[in-house]
């Protein structure tokens, strides 16, 4: 449990240095992000329904997680 | 009576086997954080409808998610399962029954520069199954907003009981972690890659549920035992998913999962979706899901013999077997451009069919077929909801 925990707190502080090493040129500029940005383009546009289909299909199959809904986005807010 | 009482919460473990999964899941995407910007306030209030396989499951499930000052956002979630149920499980054994399962989450995110940390809490409550989550969480955009990576870590303590026996009380440990990268490929594709490991160690299998096994002094010609579970399982998920922005106003999804086990249990989905807004304010979707699974090593429909391996199961979710899902939502802005303190408001309905195929889990009603022989169980379910979304 200890070192389970240790591990994660690593790799939660190795993202947090990522940033330190973002010298790469976004290839699609923020004022290109029109379509992105539309409501059609989310991953969780009702996230209500989102989590209650992922109970539906948990409580009936085998399979669990990565199922997405963690965050994420375009960056066009 | 006691076969029913024994019953009673046998097929709600079934359903209630992962809240603390659901649970976690549930405000992991109660919170669709986008790193850098705090969610929208939002209020949802959906009402949910499953009926199938002898089972009706309803319920409401209300979100409310408001910022605090520039830096805070709180959300909480109510949720329920009313459960009448008459499964496979319950007919071939014991009693039809009905119960309720209670979930409240409370979450909060607080955002700095281009990180978003996550904090919650999710308790889930039933007769005879107890789940609480505790999970932290954080979100960072970086390459000029091109590639958000997000984090996770949840641990669970749920408690068993068995409505038979008032001090019967098991644990089970569970942790989650979780790892996410999302991607801006280009103008108008969008992709997000997801890895989780979750780790269960304690009492895993179901208090009430039994194996059947070859006993030809049993005027059936099989009895029945209790299933016997492992302790531990960890298993592993990665997902790719993306969004594709078509030529014309429109956009297409597609999803694929793979999924493995220490119990053995290999698992493959893919889901395609198409979304189509209308003028007027109105959003169609339509989507196809497949999913198959090959059985834990432990499991068999029919056992040769009482006691004839460590570990027994004929839970029919660890089966072999597929499902296919084909549904439909949509959905109408009754407010777009504001209207008192709404910002926006829309009402959407779902509905989703899915058929389940399995390919060694056989229907005990039929008691004419020879033993072993019985027909493969396959059964079909209707998915419903309603709900109305208010931005303010």
């Amino acid at each position: 449990m200890a070192v389970a925990l240790h591990k994660a707190v690593i790799l939660m502080l190795g993202v947090l240095c990522l940033p330190a090493c973002s010298t790469v040129e976004p290839w699609v500029k923020p004022y290109e992000r029109e379509y992105l940005a539309d409501e059609i383009m989310r991953f969780e546009r009702n996230p209500v329904s989102s989590a209650y289909m992922i109970h539906v299909y948990q409580a009936r199959e085998g399979a669990r997680g990565a199922e997405g809904g963690h965050g994420g986005g375009c960056g066009c807010n | 009576m006691v076969q029913k009482a024994a019953m009673v919460g046998a097929v709600a473990v079934i359903n209630i086997r992962k809240p603390l999964l659901a649970g976690f899941c549930l405000l992991c995407s109660v919170l669709p954080t986008v790193a850098g910007v705090l969610p929208d306030d939002r209020a949802d209030a959906l009402y949910h409808s499953y009926d199938g396989g002898g089972v009706e499951i309803t319920g409401p499930s209300v979100l409310v998610l408001k910022n605090v000052g520039q830096s805070f956002a709180v959300s909480g979630n109510y949720y329920v399962d009313s459960i009448s149920s008459a499964s496979i499980d319950v007919v071939t054994t014991a009693s039809p029954y009905s119960e309720k399962r209670t979930e409240y989450s409370l979450g909060a995110d607080y955002i700095h520069g281009n990180s978003i940390m996550s904090a919650s809490y999710t308790n889930s409550d039933e007769d005879d199954y107890s789940a609480n989550t505790a999970s932290f969480g954080i979100s960072m955009d970086m390459f000029g907003n091109m590639t958000t990576v997000t984090m996770g870590y949840a641990r669970g303590w749920d408690v068993v009981g068995n409505n038979n026996d008032p001090d019967f009380s098991e644990d089970v440990d569970r942790q989650n972690y979780t790892v996410g990268l999302t991607q801006v490929i280009s103008k108008k594709i969008l992709m997000e890659l997801n890895y989780e490991a979750i780790t269960d160690e304690g009492y895993l299998n179901n208090p009430y549920r039994s194996v059947r096994y070859l006993d030809p002094t049993s005027s059936l010609g099989y009895s029945y035992e209790p299933e016997v579970y492992p302790n531990t399982r960890t298993s592993n998920a990665v997902s790719v998913r993306g969004l594709y922005y078509l030529p014309y106003r429109a956009s297409t999804y597609a999803e694929y999962r793979f999924f493995t086990d220490t119990w053995g249990i290999r698992a493959h989905n893919v889901k395609l979706a198409y979304i189509h807004p209308l003028s007027g304010g109105w959003l169609l979707e339509g989507h196809y899901r497949y999913y198959t699974q090959n059985a834990a090593d432990f499991y068999s429909d029919l056992f040769p013999r009482s006691d004839s391996q460590n570990f027994l199961s004929r839970d029919k979710e660890l089966s072999t077997f597929h499902n296919n899902t084909l549904g439909f939502s949509v959905s109408w802005d009754f407010v777009k451009n504001g209207w008192n303190w709404i910002d926006r408001g829309s009402i959407n309905l779902s509905y989703d069919h899915i058929w389940f195929n399995y390919d060694d889990f056989r229907d005990l009603r039929d008691t004419s077929a020879p033993v072993g022989d019985e027909p493969l169980y396959k059964f079909s379910a209707d998915v419903a909801q309603l709900f109305v979304s208010i931005w303010f």
